[in-house]
């Protein structure tokens, strides 16, 4: 069990006790709701987004600590990031999570590395992706809403 | 063997290739039981040995082989009658599994007779798979389908099944044994009402087969269906048991070859039970290995191992309940051999990956039954449930890692 401590590292138990941006919002910009079916994961969304750039972030909902502490990382790490450059995060995240070869560092993870040892645990990864993918449905959602296209 | 002292559980577990396997460099606990249970050398064996010297399509062969291998198929379905005492043969279907037999009694037997108005009375414990094929024959239909609720302890609230029951209930369908909870239900009760207002009752018995003696004929069950892999045999093999007169009056579930006498273009004249019900190429191999599989339970005996079992959760009970933050879900008087818990601090998801380090194989999710969640107001549980070959010191090894689990997570 000890050698889950690469898994389960202080950081990630940290966050999943005490979520940050674990809140409703009222009158978001942007939501969505995302479910992992197998693990009966659940979770919602909230964004606030202000000339193309994430003002506020926030979710709440049910998950394991690997889905909870992701989901609270994300929230920090996404704050003031321009859309464009949240979803370049998005893809190095998900590219770190579930490709062998290195991500690209252009796009740096930051703190959020702590959570690369997932990888090592396959059926875990949906966890720590299922906020991420809800992000980028409720910025998609968003960006659909506003596009005159 | 009815005595637990006799139980020899080393020399079954000698029987189970699988149990001697490490994971993550520790013993294998395998509590997953309720999910699918390990299979006996026996029923590897059997299905070794008809592949490598009996294997052939089976009837309608004039060459050795398929004789051989019609004999052994039919032979199987004789030992799932006496297991289950069917009154005759042809009362016993092969199915792929309990899934198929519940869709197959909801396409055959209750989408021909429902009307609007008319309704199927489930209860709110089922399994996924006793509560879809009725909304899928509900929507063709236009009938309804109504819930028994269950209490906190996780009972069915017999008042309310008797108020439920009503003259436009067409069929009662529910679980022998809750695979979320462990609740035992009271089917012959239950089936005794039913009958009283004239409602044939469907049972749902993946849970129960591999861990209660059960006899068709005492209950009157007019349809008790099961899986092959819960009851330590091959994945892809089911049965359903109905009554002789009500698969005669059901229409062929599916069309195909074996199901038929004779077949032209004018018309088609349907074979007799139970090959009307089984059409094409059937699982050959699964149905012998789940022969094989009856064989063994019936060797070591279904009361002892019932026996072993009871024992086994009581003591996983007491145990469990000692460790601060775990609360049981699932606390019914009759219960079978599985411990549904959650905890204060870790998500069942969390419990699973910490416990599966120790060797320790459980369930974690909603185990295909999300009413039983949202009835309790949790997102998941995490699950041991036991089979015939576990150990008490098993049980130890279990309550041990989930305290470090609690441990690590404080």
């Amino acid at each position: 069990m000890e050698n889950l401590r690469e898994l389960y590292q202080e950081v990630i138990l940290d966050h999943n006790k005490n979520p940050r941006n674990f809140r409703k919002m009222e009158a978001p910009d942007g939501f969505a709701h995302g479910d992992n079916p197998l693990c009966g994961d659940q979770i919602d969304v909230y964004l606030v987004v202000k000339d193309g750039v994430v003002d506020d972030v926030s979710f709440d909902g049910n998950g394991c600590a690997i889905c909870t502490a992701s989901a609270s990382m994300m929230t920090i790490a996404l704050k003031g990031k321009t859309e464009a450059e949240a979803t370049a995060l998005f893809d190095s995240f998900h590219h770190a999570l579930t490709e062998d070869k290195p991500y690209p560092e252009d796009v740096p993870l930051g703190k959020l590395k702590v959570l690369a040892g997932v990888k090592d645990y396959p059926v875990r990864v949906k966890c720590a992706t299922l906020a991420w993918h809800t992000f980028d449905a409720a910025l998609k959602k968003l960006q659909g809403n506003i596009s005159t296209e | 063997m009815n005595n637990t002292a006799q139980y020899d559980v080393v020399s079954i577990r000698n029987d189970f290739p699988i149990l001697g396997k490490q994971i993550h460099g520790k013993p294998l606990v395998y509590l997953d039981n309720a999910a699918s249970s390990q299979h006996p050398v026996q029923v590897i064996d059997a299905i070794k040995e008809l592949y490598e010297s009996g294997y052939s399509n089976i009837h309608r062969g004039v060459h050795q082989l398929s004789q051989d291998a019609t004999k052994a198929y039919e032979d199987a379905r004789a030992s799932v009658r006496g297991f289950i005492n069917a009154d005759c043969m042809h009362e016993v279907l092969f199915t792929s599994g309990t899934t198929d037999a519940i869709n197959l009694v909801a396409q055959s037997y209750a989408r021909p007779l429902l009307q609007k108005g008319d309704e199927i009375l489930i209860t709110h414990m089922e399994h996924h798979s006793n509560i879809v094929p009725w909304q899928m024959v509900c929507e063709q239909t236009g009938a309804e389908l109504k819930v028994v609720p269950i209490s906190d302890k996780g009972e069915l609230e017999m008042d309310r099944f008797a108020e439920l029951l009503s003259e436009r209930t067409k069929l009662v369908s529910v679980v022998h044994v809750s695979n979320a909870l462990g609740s035992v239900n009271p089917i012959k009760t239950i089936i005794d009402a039913a009958h009283a207002k004239g409602v044939p009752v469907l049972v749902d018995g993946a849970q129960s087969v591999p861990h209660i003696p059960v006899d068709v004929q005492a209950l009157d069950c007019d349809f008790y269906a099961f899986s092959g892999h819960k009851l330590y045999g091959p994945t892809g093999i089911g049965v359903l048991y109905g009554k002789e007169k009500l698969l005669n009056a059901m229409p062929p579930y599916r069309g195909g070859g074996d199901m038929i006498l004779s077949v032209s273009f004018e018309g088609t004249t349907y074979n007799t039970l139970p090959y009307k019900f089984e059409a094409g190429t059937p699982n050959i191999a699964g149905a012998i290995g789940l022969g094989a599989a009856i064989e063994y339970v019936q060797k070591i005996g279904l009361s002892a191992i019932a026996a072993h079992e009871h024992g086994l959760l009581e003591y996983a009970t007491m145990e469990l309940k000692q460790i601060d933050g775990l609360r049981i879900i699932g606390e019914a008087d009759q219960k079978a051999g599985l411990v549904s818990f959650v905890l204060d601090t870790v998500h069942p998801h969390d419990i699973g990956t910490m416990l599966d380090a120790e060797g320790v194989a459980i369930r974690t999710g909603h185990h295909c039954a999300q009413p039983v969640m949202e009835r309790y107001k949790i997102p998941a549980t995490a699950r041991a449930s036991f089979g015939m070959y576990n150990t008490f010191q098993e049980i130890d090894v279990l309550a041990k890692a989930i305290d470090k689990t609690i441990g690590m997570f404080a």
